[in-house]
């Protein structure tokens, strides 16, 4: 691989691991504080898309547009948390994993009913879609907006975590929900605010995917959120800082298994992903930055 | 509806200038029964605790002393049985309203939160207050009783100590300013001279006004401060009355005592 070969594919990776981040802080969030793997969260990304996709078509501008897909993807996530998780809170852990999946699927065909199967082109605005060459390397605006983005949005988060209540609260609840509740903490509100955050992130994340990749299809959350399923694994399941590191990790490897391989075994790199999954833990059980932390109640 | 024997008549408060009289009760459970999954962990307990009152609720492990604290913070709901709290009922009530109406505990295994500062840990307990402006004469309050809190704001609570984490999480629960606090074994796995500080805080507590439910196996202890205690076996009350008449009941001593 030449030098600037490698520059490319690097910031190639960082932009691949961002939108992974961005999906893993969701379903971190959400796992740390109710022990629920919320696969239906792709869903949450795909229907963030979407929504950018038809309010585009409706002629706002691209600003615009992310905002109001965040806002529907915000609700989107309450309602979800609302009629499908709230009810079964505490219930064994495989309940609530089939729960999710059960969510997931409806929201996918809900999609394909809605929005037909054919992949629709994705609106990136012009000027994200431009090629820069710095010093002899082509460099994506597309990438650069997406590390940009996520990195301000980490920023902001890491500040409302540590600095507000709410957020303080957040962190209680996820080492320890029952200590959290003698505090006064009101759970709902903690598990309200977790959806909202990670169903925000997620439709950010739908749309530097639809950026990226160009088109947008109602099964396309599947991918990203397993990727991001395996990123949080990596990381130490629950530990938002976890689930960032693996969401980079995963990026890098993926993209440089691509680059590195011989053609006819590239396409092989989700083995190859996966393998590593395995492999780091048979090692690290509890993920790269994870505590073995005792069950909770 | 009050099942439960006496070993004694309850007497008059012992507090000075007590009338003696058949005020309500700050707090009275009622008959109450927990399950966990299939196992009745608490089989039909009454005990009241009256304003100002320190009670203590003594029994070996397994009779049930944790859970019935749980249950009154809200965390396990009784299958059948009333808990009333200043003439309301609590039974139905979520966790953070019953902390809001005045109600903390201090629990078991304190469950500090170990990744977060001990200031975090304090102001957390501080949660339903409504006045943002008294915390700062409660944390004075606090690192009054336990001045090596002061020392340690910006520490990490799984950092500190065992005798300390005490101290913090009774320091959180008093934070909420309660009206009613309720601690879980705080002397459990603490070298005796912690353990004899802790309960110093206890009795300075009682003698501030606070109202004490506390469970102990420690039950020397436990009686030396308590105004009256309850005596728990496999989720039932088997025995009642004041610190004195328990201290000197030849069954407590036995079980209790290793005299």
């Amino acid at each position: 691989m030449s030098a600037s070969e490698f520059g490319q594919q690097f910031v190639n990776a960082l932009g691949l691991g961002s939108i992974y981040a961005l999906v893993a802080i969701g379903l971190a969030m959400v796992f740390g504080i109710l022990r629920l793997i919320n696969f239906a969260h792709g869903e949450v990304l795909m229907l963030g898309a979407f929504a950018a996709y038809y309010f585009a078509a409706a002629g706002l501008p691209f600003l615009v547009v992310v905002l109001l897909a965040v806002l529907t993807t915000v609700a989107i996530g309450l309602l979800m948390e609302r009629v499908a998780y709230r009810g079964i809170r505490g219930a064994p852990d495989v309940a609530l994993l089939l729960t999710s999946l059960a969510v997931s699927i409806a929201l996918q065909n809900g999609a394909l009913l809605a929005f037909d199967a054919q992949p629709k082109p994705f609106p990136t605005p012009a000027a994200i879609q431009e090629q820069l060459t710095v010093g002899g390397i082509q460099i994506s605006v597309t990438n650069l907006v997406t590390v940009g983005v996520a990195l301000l949005l980490m920023a902001l988060l890491t500040l409302f975590v540590t600095r507000t209540r709410l957020g303080t609260a957040m962190r209680a609840t996820a080492e320890n929900a029952m200590a959290a509740q003698l505090m006064g903490i009101n759970l709902s509100t903690v598990i309200v605010a977790a959806f909202a955050i990670g169903s925000a992130l997620a439709a950010v994340a739908g749309i530097l995917w639809g950026a990226r990749v160009g088109r947008i299809e109602p099964l396309m959350g599947f991918i990203p959120v397993l990727k991001a399923f395996v990123a949080t694994v990596i990381g130490g399941f629950g530990s938002i800082p976890g689930a960032v590191v693996g969401a980079y990790l995963l990026g890098f490897g993926e993209i440089y298994l691509v680059a590195l391989l011989p053609g006819e075994l590239s396409g092989y790199r989700d083995a190859f992903v996966f393998a590593a999954l395995i492999v780091i833990l048979l090692f690290r059980p509890q993920g790269i930055l994870g505590s073995s932390e005792p069950e909770k109640i | 509806m009050n099942g439960r024997k006496d070993a004694g008549q309850t007497q008059g408060p012992l507090r000075d200038g007590g009338p003696g009289s058949p005020a309500p009760p700050l707090l009275a459970v009622e008959e109450i029964r927990v399950y966990y999954g299939a196992i009745q962990a608490v089989r039909g307990v009454s005990l009241d605790v009256r304003e100002r009152e320190l009670v203590a609720l003594l029994g070996s492990n397994g009779a049930g002393k944790t859970t019935t604290l749980r249950t009154i913070s809200g965390l396990f709901r009784p299958r059948s049985g009333k808990i009333t709290y200043d003439g309301a009922d609590l039974t139905k009530l979520a966790p953070h309203r019953i902390v809001a109406a005045g109600i903390s505990q201090s629990p078991e295994g304190r469950q500090i939160f170990g990744s977060l500062t001990v200031r975090e840990n304090l102001l957390l307990g501080a949660t339903p207050r409504k006045d943002r402006k008294g915390l700062g004469g409660d944390l004075e309050r606090v690192f009054d009783l336990f001045p090596v809190l002061k020392e340690r704001l910006a520490q990490a609570g799984g950092t500190l100590s065992g005798g300390e984490q005490q101290m913090l999480a009774m320091g959180r629960a008093l934070m909420a300013r309660p009206r009613l606090l309720l601690l879980d074994e705080p002397s459990l796995g603490l070298a005796p001279l912690m353990v004899r500080r802790i309960f110093e805080v206890v009795s300075r507590l009682k003698a501030e006004g606070v109202t004490i439910l506390l469970v102990e196996q420690n039950a020397r202890k436990a009686l030396e401060v308590a105004d009256r205690a309850y005596v728990l076996e496999t989720g039932t009350v088997v025995l009642s009355g004041t610190g004195l008449e328990l201290a000197a009941n030849p069954e407590v001593e036995r079980a209790y005592l290793g005299a």
